[in-house]
């Protein structure tokens, strides 16, 4: 059995593009054409003779404990090939991302509603749905650990896990737990120092990534007792280095091939279906497909951290920052997941892009009964932001100032500390960036004839009675790349040959492309170092090393790197071939228009002809600056790669009496270094301003005693065409010293800051607090 | 059961359909059309969305045995008989419209649904005709801009005759 047979070769083979632009260009993407064919094969869209569907019966309980599970009905049903526990699991039970601590399937005890108990193969997915439900489970129900007051309390409340059970540096059922401390700390010193103190408490509901394409992939055993594994995913070595050990099998025989992936966002970081096909697959000796439902996906991946912060500020009667003191709580749910690297994020980024002389940050990240929590875009720095901004404007206000300049007047800038000690080392515009959204032109004031320019629409709410305009502005800042002293690496290989007289480039990695467009970027790169037209891009599998995770903002500045350093190295070799053999001497050879040229000398040869029928192909490793662990008491140290920073101007029109709020225009302005490919850079800032709006006023996956109630599209609602406003994004391009063209990361910084502007324009409008979000009506018309 | 319907075009038929099947499971899993997708399987997100007899439906929503003997078009039948790009299809390329992808066929069949009874949309109602069709990536700016330029060059295509 071989990937040939899988349906959806397209782009599970080569895909060539014959033309298109270098880098500073927006060139159609290499997959395009495919897309809108909807001939791109999606991890879910994959087919193979005698294929079985996969999937999971999951716990209906948050915590409970396992008496027995039957499968004997199960096993019994016409169509039904396998069905496994976590008994015939061959190889480790658990795994996990930091920290191995999720069972791959439950052993004794269920942990959060939706954790996976057991697994069916049949020969439909009718089938297999049957099958799973006639598993007898026979649980004891136990009270969940839901509250930061129930996890905070084990002796009374019981532990998620037993304490000898910990695998990391847990205690009670805090999973992790980061404080920074910079200056003379908080003390009543320091506090005497500031002429106006503000406090705030926030709150931060869960939100979800709602990806649209469900986890899924297809499992294919192999002659020799391995796994090909096609699957939507950010990291194809990450899940492989889970993977093997649980299938007791090398990791050389774990293939992974990147299938078509609809979105991702943080939530495709995390195992999902990868395991349970795989096992499935080796089982049953039958190719393996799962495909989750919507309702199965809420359950399947880790959700953003809801948070619980407490901050305060004080500042100098003309508005100078004196201190911050903060405690951030975050809930991480069942299982570890990335909440280390989150709290880290919270505790190293909570003080926002400002100068603050004294700092006591404090980030807690803890283990709970609730649906585990991990990665999604801005990762730790997301919810912090709404707190440092509602308190930028609560401390404005108490001063008399305009909470533009006091952001501005205590704005970071190049050379500027981090609490932790690092120094801010490339450009840091946050003045300049409110200052260019506050410049904007406001848009037109609200037009009431046309009903669908109105808060409610076309349900018809209002005419315009009770409408009111607010703005609000915000900032925020956002680490690029993987941090406290991560091996953080990528590898690429660029071959060069001549094709039919032309010289063809193609890029190999294993970088996800989850949509953000690396695969355009990697072959505007591979032009403009090589001076070629034509580029094929390689379907991203573990053939190659890791390219690291298509997270942090970090895929462009790190697998855009590693290409760029192996077309440099084949411009090397090639350069040396024509010396050796055609005795070239020029100094100033460069390749430009498929040919080898000097400036002095003009055209030396065609690319084709130097490389006649010996290709030349390289492959290098791409590191960024290496950085530090961060003191676990004290924060101190060079924790990150770079930073990103993005302001915003949202301008809002809220029913006040009906608390409908209808977004009217969200401006960003970002500093992105240089903008490799200026439309998906955009893409990218709308993408990320969006889920923003979501978290500010729509987006919540809704919990009561530790079980979702709202797992569905109908009732966890993303923000549609209606809901989104036109979205101005300006754009700056300061370069980076240290990234590869001067580039820096841009995907989360825009979801870090806008939610703030749009909670501040609400605040504006309605003179209402909001201290959590998302705000809904019940928030604005006090009913809640 | 057994289901037969023309889909793009073409006569196909499914046997052994299971009578809970959807439309969007006999297309994608059946008749080897997966180019609709499915992202909520519950009619919320239009990523399915498909022509049934001319109107576009969510695949996911009609009973496979509903189609029997019907006109099923998507997106895999959007472009020209010479497998030309259609002027949406060329148009959400040429915007940046398309990210992830997953959304864009629906998109593709919602645009093209919209252009055909109307040439001419103003924003707002490029936003009513799409408020069905949720897209995750793009935040819609740019989906905005594929339909207006898919637009402009439809009419400006009219116009030149």
């Amino acid at each position: 059995m071989t990937a040939r047979t899988v349906r959806g070769e397209k782009n599970l083979q080569k895909i060539h593009q014959a033309s298109g632009d270098g880098i500073g260009r927006s060139p159609q993407r290499p997959d395009g054409a495919l897309k809108v064919r909807g001939e791109f094969a999606y991890s879910s869209d994959l087919w193979h003779e005698d294929m079985l569907w996969g999937r999971a019966l999951r716990s209906p309980h948050p915590r409970a404990d396992i008496l027995s599970v039957d499968v004997s009905a199960a096993l019994a049903l016409p169509g039904v090939y396998a069905v496994l526990t976590h008994e015939d699991i061959p190889g480790a039970k658990f795994y996990g991302l930091e920290i191995a601590d999720q069972p791959a399937l439950a052993i004794d005890k269920v942990r959060y509603q939706g954790e996976p108990v057991a697994l069916v193969a049949a020969d439909h997915p009718e089938t297999a749905r049957r099958a799973a439900e006639r598993i007898r489970v026979e649980y004891r129900v136990l009270d969940p650990i839901t509250t930061e007051e129930q996890c905070l309390d084990p002796e009374r409340y019981g532990y998620v896990h037993e304490p000898h059970e910990y695998k990391a540096l847990a205690r009670g059922n805090v999973c992790h737990e980061q404080r920074v401390v910079s200056g003379r700390g908080v003390t009543d010193e320091v506090r005497a120092l500031a002429d106006v103190v503000v406090c705030g408490e926030y709150e931060v509901g869960m939100q979800d990534q709602a990806f649209l394409g469900p986890e899924s992939g297809l499992a294919v055993p192999a002659e020799d007792g391995g796994v090909d594994l096609y699957v939507a995913t950010q990291w194809l070595h990450v899940d492989r280095q889970q993977m093997a050990p649980v299938l007791a099998l090398p990791e050389e025989k774990v293939r992974l091939t990147l299938a078509g992936v609809g979105g991702a966002f943080g939530g495709r970081e995390d195992l999902s279906m990868q395991i349970h096909a795989c096992l499935l697959a080796l089982h049953t000796g039958k190719p393996v497909k799962i495909v989750y439902s919507r309702d199965e996906s809420f359950f399947g991946h880790v959700h953003r951290h809801p948070a619980r912060m407490r901050y305060e500020h004080g500042a100098t009667r003309d508005g100078r920052l004196v201190f911050a003191d903060c405690r951030i709580v975050l809930d991480g749910g069942a299982y570890a997941s990335t909440s280390p690297a989150v709290a880290g994020n919270a505790a190293s980024l909570g003080h926002g892009p400002y100068v603050i002389p004294n700092v006591r940050m404090q980030a807690v990240a803890l283990y709970s009964n609730n649906p585990p929590c991990g990665a999604m875009r801005g990762f730790g720095a997301v919810q912090a932001a709404f707190g440092y901004e509602s308190q930028m404007d609560r401390l404005a206000a108490a001063l008399g100032m305009d909470p533009v300049e006091l952001r501005q007047l205590n704005a970071f800038s190049q050379g500027d500390f981090m609490p932790t000690g690092q120094q801010i080392d490339a450009p840091a515009p946050v003045a300049e960036l409110l200052q260019r959204a506050k410049d904007r032109p406001l848009p037109p004031p609200l037009d009431a004839s046309d009903l669908r320019n109105l808060p409610g629409a076309l349900s018809n709410t209002t005419h315009g009675e009770g409408v009111v305009r607010g703005v609000g502005y915000s900032v925020g800042i956002k680490n690029v790349g993987f941090s406290e002293g991560f091996d953080d690496y990528s590898t690429a290989r660029v071959r060069l040959e001549a094709i039919g007289g032309e010289p063809v480039a193609m890029v190999h990695t294993a970088a996800a492309e989850v949509g953000q467009g690396g695969v355009t970027v990697h072959a505007q790169i591979a032009r403009t170092e090589l001076g070629v037209e034509r580029v094929t891009i390689h379907p991203a599998n573990t053939e190659i090393g890791s390219a690291g995770s298509t997270s942090a903002s970090r895929q462009t500045y790190m697998t855009g790197g590693a290409v760029k350093l192996a077309a440099e190295a084949v411009r090397e070799v090639l350069f040396d071939r024509g010396r050796r053999r055609h005795g070239w001497t020029h100094r100033d050879l460069a390749l430009a228009g498929g040919a080898v040229v000097s400036a002095s000398a003009g055209v030396l040869m065609p690319l084709a002809e130097l490389l006649g029928d010996e290709p030349v192909e390289q492959t290098r490793v791409h590191r960024h600056r290496p950085t530090a662990a961060l003191d676990r008491e004290t924060g101190q140290g060079f924790g990150h790669v770079q930073y990103s920073f993005c302001a915003n101007r949202a301008v809002v029109d809220v029913d006040v009496e009906l608390g409908l709020v209808k977004l009217v225009e969200l401006t960003a302005v970002q500093d992105v270094g240089r903008a490799l490919n200026p439309q998906a850079v955009v893409g990218q800032i709308h993408g990320g301003c969006t889920q923003a709006i979501g978290l500010a006023v729509m987006e919540e996956i809704v919990l009561a005693d530790g079980k979702v109630r709202n797992a569905s599209f109908t009732d966890y609602l993303i923000p549609t065409v209606l809901d989104t406003p036109s979205m101005p994004v300006e754009l700056l391009e300061l370069p980076d010293p240290n990234a590869p063209y001067g580039l820096r990361g841009v995907g989360e910084a825009p979801t870090v800051s806008a939610t703030p502007s749009i909670v501040a324009a609400i605040r504006q409008a309605t003179g209402k607090a909001l201290t959590r979000i998302p705000v809904r009506p019940e928030h604005l018309t006090d009913t809640s | 059961m057994r289901v037969v319907f023309t889909a793009n075009g073409r006569r196909v038929e499914a046997d052994d359909v299971w009578e809970g099947e959807s439309l969007l499971y006999v297309l994608r899993e059946r008749v080897g059309l997966p180019g609709s997708k499915n992202a909520c399987e519950q009619g919320e997100c239009g990523s399915c969305t498909v022509y049934l007899d001319g109107v576009p439906v969510c695949a996911c929503l009609v009973a496979a045995g509903q189609v029997q003997g019907r006109q099923v078009r998507t997106v895999e039948g959007l472009n020209g008989p010479d497998g030309a790009l259609a002027p949406v299809q060329q148009a959400f390329l040429d915007a940046g419209a398309v990210q992830c992808g997953f959304c864009t066929p629906g998109l593709l069949v919602q645009t093209d649904a919209l252009l055909a009874r109307d040439p001419r949309p103003s924003d707002a109602d490029i936003r009513e005709a799409l408020s069905g069709n949720l897209c995750r990536c793009t935040g819609y700016e740019k989906i905005m801009d594929a339909v207006r330029l898919a637009a402009s060059r439809i009419s400006g295509a009219e116009d030149g005759r």
